[in-house]
């Protein structure tokens, strides 16, 4: 049901810049183990804050222009997006309380 | 704040804890895990294993994940809280976390070890901007440039050799005039054309405004100098014991490990400390597995000869 989806390239002014909701975006890839723990640590938290926050995930190796762009050099790498802009960030494995507490900046 | 019991309390999931849990777990004893960050601890960050006997190679995070799978199987539970305090409380002892409190008959502290920093200008600041202290993580952003690698030990060459598979140039930077690395990771640092080495030479501040742009060094010898352009510094230089909380309850050495015998016991009864935070560890992933078994082993006689069942 909300399972972070995927944004591109291609997508990512529609789906994170123009949305009407704050957006956390996950930058991961394949070969990155901390990504493969914070993946579903993600998914919870798209559970709790379905329909207030949107959570979407970007795989940097395919979609490297993005990574570019926001200069993304170290992952996992969460980017809290809200009136599209970059406005929080979290680099590498962090507890849940944690990413928490940056949704809640956002959406208070 | 929630007060949970359990029988035996692990705390941190590196493979000392995880060895410790699969063997409280089948002696069955209700017990719990209690990780702050990544499952695996530092093996979740290598890219190989190679040497864990039986398994000729395998990926350090999925290693951690059948080490996790195995112990859970048999009745382990995992946490995902970071340890805040221990207290002794009559016979039990209190484990509290940042929102609650575990109750526990013995506990087996496996907190191992992080990863020191260098401690100069730049570095903190940068953090995610070129320094970083994963390279399986971040070396895929730094495709054809030239790169620093810090440190002259196993971390630094597996890392480094990790790293170039992505980077055109890595300079490694090391403040002795030898590695420290184990001789098969040396043989094959020196034959990676890709690698070059910076002898008694150590980084003084790391240069960048958005990134990482360069490195300002220093030899040791002659004290000269000098800088080096590159777009990013993978740190490996050593660790520090998680062993903060147990401050006052059982003696450390200088670098804060905790001091125990040969069966992981600590002065305390019903307290074990396994693994990277105790003193004389080899720091290996098996010798670690092994502190884990030896001190579960250790815990179960004593809960079998002080707790009625």
């Amino acid at each position: 049901m909300s399972k972070p989806a995927d944004v591109t390239d291609g997508s990512f002014e529609a789906e994170v810049l123009k949305s009407d909701k704050p957006v956390l975006v996950d930058f991961w890839a394949p070969w990155c183990g901390p990504c493969r723990m914070v993946a579903p640590v993600v998914e919870e938290l798209a559970e709790e804050y379905d329909g207030k926050v949107k959570f979407l995930k970007l795989n940097t190796d395919d979609e490297i222009n993005t990574a570019a762009k926001y200069g993304i050099r170290s992952i996992p790498t969460l980017l809290m997006f809200k009136g599209g802009e970059a406005v929080d960030q979290i680099i590498g494995f962090r507890p849940k309380g944690d990413l928490k507490k940056t949704i809640e900046k956002a959406l208070a | 704040m929630a007060r949970q019991e359990y029988e035996i309390v692990i705390i941190g999931g590196g493979p000392a804890g995880l060895a410790a849990g699969l063997y409280a777990a089948r002696a069955r004893r209700k017990t719990v895990l209690l990780e702050k960050g990544v499952i695996g601890g530092q093996i979740s960050l290598t890219e190989l294993v190679e040497n864990y006997p039986g398994i000729p190679s395998i990926n350090g995070f999925d290693l951690a994940q059948a080490m996790l799978k195995q112990a859970e199987s048999y009745g382990m539970e995992t946490q995902f809280v970071e340890t805040k305090a221990l207290e002794q409380d009559g016979k039990a002892w209190l484990v509290r976390t940042a929102e609650d409190e575990y109750l526990a008959r013995a506990v087996i502290v496996t907190a191992g070890a992080d990863y020191n920093k260098l401690g100069v200008p730049g570095e903190e600041r940068l953090t995610g901007r070129g320094v970083s202290y994963c390279a399986t993580c971040d070396a895929a952003f730094f495709k054809g440039q030239h790169v620093a690698v810090v440190g002259g030990g196993d971390a630094a060459m597996d890392e480094g050799l990790f790293t170039t598979r992505h980077v055109d140039k890595i300079s490694v930077i090391h403040r002795r005039d030898r590695l420290r690395a184990s001789a098969i990771l040396q043989e094959r640092a020196f034959a990676n054309p890709k690698m070059e080495f910076v002898w008694n030479t150590v980084v003084t501040e790391i240069l960048g405004e958005e990134a990482v742009t360069g490195v300002r060094l220093r030899n040791r010898e002659t004290g000269e100098d000098s800088g080096l352009d590159v777009a990013a510094v993978f740190i490996f230089i050593g660790q520090h014991p998680n062993t903060d909380f147990l401050r006052g309850l059982v003696p450390t050495d200088e670098g804060g490990h905790a001091v125990v015998n040969d069966w992981m016991e600590t002065e305390r009864p019903g307290l074990y400390v396994a693994g990277d935070a105790r003193r004389n560890s080899a720091r290996q992933v098996v010798s670690s597995a092994g502190d884990g078994a030896t001190a579960a082993i250790a815990a179960e006689h004593y809960l079998s000869n002080n707790f009625a069942a």
